[in-house]
């Protein structure tokens, strides 16, 4: 009997909706669009890689997710990773930074250094940095709420330190209004976020060109909840809405839209997720070159950072997340990711120790020495399942674009809360599909065993780094000239009442030393706070 | 199903976010669970300090204070939160606090007073029987 006839066999359907048939055949890709949009790589419309040799010319960048406690403790862990071949930095900051508090408020007691590193002034990134190449190890800061702060006080650093902005490369997460449906370290209300977003845009265009000042984060939506289409359809949607942000001002497509770049999440099924990508990077050149008069290829390249996917990590049994670690890294190979960074198998738990972040390095550095992922070019492409499940999901995606768009577009649907209401439901049911058994988890819901409580070695929180970065704010601040703070915080103000691009201020204010908190302060007192709309 | 109280009235529960955390996903997918299993839920939103989640469970008169912390800092803000509720009051309420809570932290959070504690991983039909079962 045909196996595509059965009708004993219970239909199978993915997580983004796609009925998935037990064989396929060429039928099926002629019936789900035709091979039109596969292409060759390194050309319109990229669906198959975005530079023509991909892995074969150069491996993707290592960049594992770091920072704890001080910038002391953060520049010993950079200095470690970068030992072990690590290419790349991508810099976690502590919650207090992440919405603008410095660390002796109030607020942020108890929280110091907790989730990443704590940062005040432009002198804890002088030592965060210190002995860093900033030619070859490229940074990547993963802020948002505080992007356009701490953006200024990397170029000041690196200015300080005698390179030139016109040439430094590194990327700044700045992605607000994923903050409002999942993560949430969002500061002001959505028009001034996404205004502030628009002045990185525009700055960096202008005085840094080949700093990518934004990272859309389909991540953290799918995080929160969101199928893996949703998690493309709303990132697209959010990055049309910075592109027209930095039209707005002025620039012209192809004079931004080459340093805009992605995170996107890895867990789930392998094909999916492959297809998912090879649909979105099609789907990506389409839009910037159809709806934004894009010309230049670079304006039309999904350029993307993946690998990561705490979601599917698991507490149970954890030696298995180095497991799905490697399958994750195969899945982002695969997919053809610029940069890589695998979540550590102690990750579900803590910040990942040394031993974790090795492995994880080791991970990488296997799957490019040992099992020929470099070897040759979207490996995948030609496969009946894995064309006709592109197709597919590049058909599931833009259908999910053009219902935000019809329902007022992706600004209005998060401002009112709805796009968080709409992921939430996707995590109750999985959950709910979880607990019956039918998402299947092993370790979770299925092949458990008794395990013995405790046996992941936790990141000890340390309470003196606290109360050493406290002492160290009161240093600084006795240290720096009290008149040009003062001056400059005073223009930040001025700037942001007068509506203008708020960077040269901002950087001036950095520069004299001024904290996150000082000119969150004075950026508060223009827009105010944002207030999270409840919606279930 | 609703889920009364020996006076008839459906149980109310406060489901708060502590501390500048952000991960919301565990918290709201909690909060539809309660209102499937019958609770009337306050879902307090994001940046709760130990003031604003005492305040709240005392003008929304909850039978249950659930907080959702998966940030690490779960221990210094129970401890700030504990006399605050003390001093409204609210004593006889069920504590509950669920997320990223190691093995080793759970003692202590019994001793401040959250009697329920759900780890990651834990099922929203074991929290519904734990509040069925414990509120008064």
């Amino acid at each position: 009997m045909n196996a595509r006839e059965d009708p004993a066999l219970p239909p199978l359907i993915n997580e983004s909706g796609i009925e998935i048939k037990p064989l396929y055949t060429s039928a099926d890709i002629e019936a789900s669009g035709g091979a039109a949009m596969i292409g060759l790589p390194g050309e319109y419309p990229f669906t198959r890689g975005i530079h023509p040799l991909m892995f074969r010319k150069r491996p993707w960048t290592m960049r594992q997710y770091t920072g704890f406690g001080n910038a002391s403790d953060t520049n010993q862990r950079f200095h470690y990773l970068i030992a072990n071949g690590q290419t790349g930095l991508n810099v976690a900051f502590d919650l207090p930074t992440q919405i603008g508090l410095d660390s002796d408020d109030p607020l942020a007691e108890g929280e110091v250094g907790r989730v990443g590193m704590a940062v005040d002034t432009l002198r804890d990134f002088e030592v965060a940095f210190d002995g860093i190449d900033l030619d070859r190890i490229t940074v990547s800061l993963t802020i948002n709420g505080a992007a356009a702060i701490l953006i200024a006080m990397y170029l000041a650093m690196a200015q300080k330190r005698g390179y030139d902005v016109k040439r430094l490369r590194g990327t700044a997460q700045n992605d607000i209004l994923k903050e409002f449906v999942g993560r949430g370290t969002w500061v002001f209300p959505v028009e001034p976020s996404l205004k502030l977003v628009g002045d990185t845009i525009e700055y960096c265009a202008k005085e840094a060109p080949k700093y990518t000042p934004v990272s859309v984060c389909g991540y953290h939506i799918r995080e929160s909840g969101a199928t893996p289409a949703q998690e493309i359809a709303y990132a697209f949607c959010i990055a049309r809405a910075y592109a027209d942000e930095a039209i707005k001002r002025g620039l012209g497509v192809d004079e931004f839209a080459g340093r805009l770049s992605y995170n996107f999440n890895i867990f789930g099924n392998i094909f999916e997720q492959v297809a998912k990508f090879r649909a979105a990077r099609g789907l990506w050149a389409k839009i910037m070159k159809e709806q934004y008069g894009a010309r230049d290829p670079a304006s039309m390249l999904m350029r993307m950072i993946a690998g990561g996917g705490g979601s599917g990590l698991t507490l149970e049994q954890p030696e298995l997340n180095i497991v799905r670690g490697a399958y994750y890294g195969l899945i982002s190979a695969l997919s053809g990711a610029q940069t890589m960074a695998l979540c550590c198998f102690d990750e579900a738990y803590t910040i990942p120790t040394e031993y974790a972040q090795r492995i994880s390095l080791r991970t990488m550095q296997l799957l490019i020495e040992e099992m020929g992922l470099c070897d040759t070019v979207d490996p995948l492409a030609g496969s009946y399942y894995l064309e006709t499940l592109t197709n597919q999901m590049r058909t599931k995606i833009e259908t999910i674009i053009a219902d935000v768009d019809a329902r007022g577009g992706i600004v209005k649907l998060i401002a009112e809360g709805r796009i968080q209401a709409e992921v939430s439901a996707r995590a109750y049911e999985r959950q709910q599909a979880l607990e019956a058994g039918t998402f299947r988890k092993v370790g979770v819901n299925c092949y458990r065993i008794d395990e013995e409580k405790g046996k992941v070695a936790f990141h000890p929180h340390n309470e003196d780094d606290a109360r050493a970065q406290v002492a160290a704010l009161s240093r600084a601040r006795a240290e720096r000239d009290q008149a040009s703070v003062q001056r400059t915080l005073g223009r930040v103000r001025a700037d942001a009442e007068a509506g203008v691009n708020l960077m040269p201020a901002i950087i001036e204010a950095v520069k004299a030393y001024a904290s996150v908190g000082e000119i969150t302060k004075e950026l508060v007192g223009v827009y105010g706070r944002y207030r999270e709309p409840i919606r279930f | 199903m609703s889920a009364p109280l020996e006076t008839g009235r459906r149980v109310r529960i406060v489901v708060a976010k502590p501390g500048l955390d952000g991960h919301d996903q565990g918290a709201k997918v909690v909060v539809r669970a309660l209102m499937d299993a019958g609770f009337e839920v306050i879902y307090t939103g994001l940046r709760q300090t130990p003031e604003s989640i005492a305040q709240i469970a005392l003008e929304e008169d909850v039978d249950v204070i659930a907080l959702s912390s998966m940030a690490g800092s779960h221990l210094p803000f129970c401890a700030k939160l504990k006399p605050l509720l003390e001093k409204v009051g609210l004593t006889d309420k069920l504590w509950i606090i669920g997320g990223n809570l190691p093995a080793q932290d759970q003692a202590q959070l019994r001793e401040l007073g959250f009697k329920g504690i759900f780890p990651t991983g834990s099922k929203l039909t074991d929290i519904v029987g734990y509040i069925r079962e414990n509120v008064r």
